[in-house]
């Protein structure tokens, strides 16, 4: 698939956020991929240290440096840091004002740990400011070097303060280069080529807080990208059936016939088998009209919709092939 | 695998001495609902209950028929047995306000409250949630209005920064940082960087051109205003991580049977015993079982294999492939499980099975409550 018939045509930095438990490492890591799939080059980073990154792909926890973690489908590459605010604020006193003696001070004083951890808002400048760098470099041919930067973000809860940092930090520094660095940094993240992306289950909570999520992105004024349903389970029964079973009502007899047909019990054993997968259909039939209401509830924001299946042996990294795979075909990458 | 031994949740509840209950472990995972139908089930069987959670869901409010819950306890329900229900969410910023108002002389109190690096740190500062959640947790503890406090943790980037929190604020006004920008302030200097080594010359330097000098001045203002409270803050930390310590006290780490849920149940168990806190057990929240576990997934997908190629039944084959979907989800919550259970033998263990609809409402909290104390192992 050639990358012009993507929905996310011309973003380059893809932000994903989710509630706590959604999956969201495992998509963004995903997305990368599928974005990386026909011969590009995806930066993937990491920003709250739990070094999630590492564990899906299966590697030894990640430096603070850009390493190439992945070959995509089709030639490719995923590229993957994870950022440690600290370093990022020693990094980025070297770089814009030439400061490393004064950085090892401030260091060896705390004040390092201070300004990445007591001011939030510093810490997000720091992280989204190396983020949006990646965004923004350009090799000696003068090209971006990466095609797309995939941001591994913190949960819907957080993201809309995490991504407002000029406003954060408009409190605390008025004027001077954390100011102007900010602004750089608002600069990227409210054009046209970032997008934030939500991950939910098709359950309760998690639709809720996305739904909550997006409308605080787009008060912000930051641009909205898709939805990623994930951990969809595939509904092998006709619609009659589940409506019926919804309702508590199914053929126990026809069931334990087609089990004696199949070999797996007779008489009274196989109506006790069928009592007990007619249970398992019940509920089956029960969820899958919640996760129908949920479905439609997320409708109500009218954002494209990507659903990615459940895997049934856990997330490993064919697994992470399949789901971006799914990714691509869908037309979110 | 290993049968560890079944939690006993009643028990716990019943024990007049536990005083009590946190719930904690990753985010997701159904902390806030645990503590609820705990809090529930306790004042139901006579004791006098507040729940504290952290979590802003609205549902969970509503489920236990407010709108809203807010920095106050709000009765929820009353039982027969002369058990009383409270809930309250902690509005730190709010608690963080009390606080000063409340050590602080007026004047100092409204310097401190209207500094541009109070109102960061005391609405984002990523421990002060921990921080003024143990300290809400003191304050009601100290009230001793109601005989049992359940208390849910925020959900932090690491389950561990709850335990962390009032060290992390320690270490902060313990720096080297803070003691030099409190420094001059003490010694009735001016010029704050007047007496200041060359070393802080340079770090002064350093922050007044990453940040302006505007920075620079707001931040020794608040620190030293704040300095004044602050003794009062890490001895009040300390009470309260000694009063978690006690015998009173009933840890209940949370997971769902996942790996990075298990995972980070792990490394809490640890920590707790590092830290000498009292573990009651473990929590596994929405476990899959099947009603029909004597079919294994193998047989069953053969079946539906064997029944496809005969081309008959096409129902049951459905039916028999959603139970091969169920087995192998059940197997892997196992296995996930399984690795905890051979790592922390000893932790007791209450597994309570997914149910089909988010909870609505107290009768939803009270089944809860009733599958925890009837859990398998």
């Amino acid at each position: 698939m050639d990358s012009a018939d993507t929905d996310w045509d011309g973003v380059r930095l893809h932000v994903v956020t989710g509630k706590g438990g959604t999956g969201k490492t495992t998509v963004a890591a995903a997305l990368a991929l599928a974005l990386a799939s026909g011969g590009h080059k995806v930066l993937l980073v990491e920003v709250e240290g739990r070094q999630g990154i590492a564990q899906i792909f299966d590697l030894p926890p990640l430096p603070y440096e850009e390493r190439r973690i992945a070959v995509a489908p089709s030639g490719g590459d995923v590229y993957a840091l994870a950022i440690d605010p600290e370093e990022a604020m020693l990094e980025y006193m070297e770089m814009f004002y030439g400061m490393r003696r004064a950085g090892r001070a401030l260091t060896k004083m705390g004040v390092v740990d201070f300004a990445t951890t007591v001011a939030p808002g510093f810490r997000d400048v720091l992280v989204t400011g190396k983020t949006t760098e990646a965004v923004r470099r350009r090799g000696k041919d003068g090209k971006r070097v990466y095609d797309a930067v995939v941001l591994d973000a913190p949960p819907t809860g957080r993201i809309t303060r995490f991504l407002n940092v000029t406003q954060e930090v408009a409190g605390l520094a008025k004027v001077g280069p954390i100011k102007n660095h900010s602004d750089l940094v608002h600069g990227v993240v409210k054009s046209p080529e970032t997008a934030v992306h939500f991950v939910t289950l098709l359950e309760e909570m998690p639709v809720q807080e996305t739904l909550d999520g997006i409308a605080e992105v787009r008060t912000a004024g930051l641009a909205t990208g898709g939805i990623f349903i994930n951990m969809v389970r595939e509904s092998l029964l006709p619609q009659a059936t589940l409506d019926a079973a919804a309702q508590g009502r199914f053929d126990i007899g026809d069931l334990a016939l087609g089990l004696k047909s199949a070999g797996l019990a007779d008489g009274a054993d196989a109506t006790s088998l069928a009592e007990g997968l007619a249970e398992e259909i019940v509920e089956h039939a029960r969820r899958t009209e919640l996760e129908q209401q949920e479905r439609e509830s997320l409708g109500e924001a009218a954002l494209p919709r990507y659903e990615l299946p459940l895997l049934t042996d856990g997330v490993d990294l064919a697994g992470l092939y399949e789901l971006a795979e799914s990714i691509r075909t869908q037309g979110a990458a | 695998m290993k049968k560890p031994a079944v939690l006993d949740i009643d028990a716990i509840l019943d024990d007049r001495g536990t005083r009590i209950i946190v719930c904690c472990g990753a985010g997701g995972v159904g902390k806030t609902t645990t503590a609820a139908a705990l809090g529930l089930r306790a004042a139901e069987r006579g004791r006098c209950v507040v729940v504290l959670t952290v979590d802003p869901a609205r549902r969970l409010a509503q489920s236990m028929g407010l709108t809203e819950l807010d920095n106050t306890p709000r009765l929820i329900s009353e039982s027969d047995g002369g058990g009383q229900l409270f809930a309250m969410m902690l509005d730190m910023k709010r608690t963080f306000d009390e606080i000063i108002e409340a050590h602080a002389d007026p004047e100092r109190a409204r310097q401190i409250l209207s500094n541009p690096f109070y109102q960061s740190l005391s609405s984002s500062f990523s421990g002060t949630q921990e921080y003024m959640a143990m300290e809400k947790l003191g304050q009601l503890r100290r009230s001793n209005e109601w005989d049992l406090i359940i208390v849910d943790t925020p959900p932090s980037r690491s389950a561990l920064d709850f335990l962390d929190a009032p060290e992390r604020l320690g270490r902060f006004l313990d720096g080297r940082f803070i003691r030099l920008l409190t420094a001059p302030a003490k010694a009735g200097g001016r010029s704050a960087f007047r007496l200041l080594n060359a070393g802080f010359g340079i770090v002064a330097g350093a922050m007044t051109k990453l940040l302006g000098a505007q920075v620079l001045t707001d931040l020794q203002t608040f620190v030293s205003a704040l300095d004044a409270v602050f003794g009062g803050f890490r001895q009040r930390a300390e009470l309260t991580y000694k009063l978690l310590q006690a015998p009173g006290t009933a840890f209940v780490v949370v997971a769902a049977p996942e790996r990075d849920a298990m995972r980070e149940a792990s490394y809490f168990v640890e920590r707790l015993a590092e830290e000498r806190m009292p573990l009651a057990g473990l929590v596994v929240n929405r476990v899959h079982e099947s009603p029909a576990a004597t079919l294994s997934g193998v047989r069953s997908a053969a079946a539906a294999e064997d029944l496809a190629a005969k081309g008959e039944h096409e129902l049951t084959a459905a039916v028999l492939r959603l139970h091969t979907g169920r087995m192998q989800l059940a197997a892997r919550e196992h296995r996930e499980q399984e690795h905890f259970v051979s790592a922390h033998p000893t932790v007791p263990v209450a597994q309570v099975a997914a149910m089909a609809e988010d909870v609505h409402d107290l009768e939803g909290l009270r089944r809860i409550g009733e599958l925890l104390a009837n859990a398998p192992g």
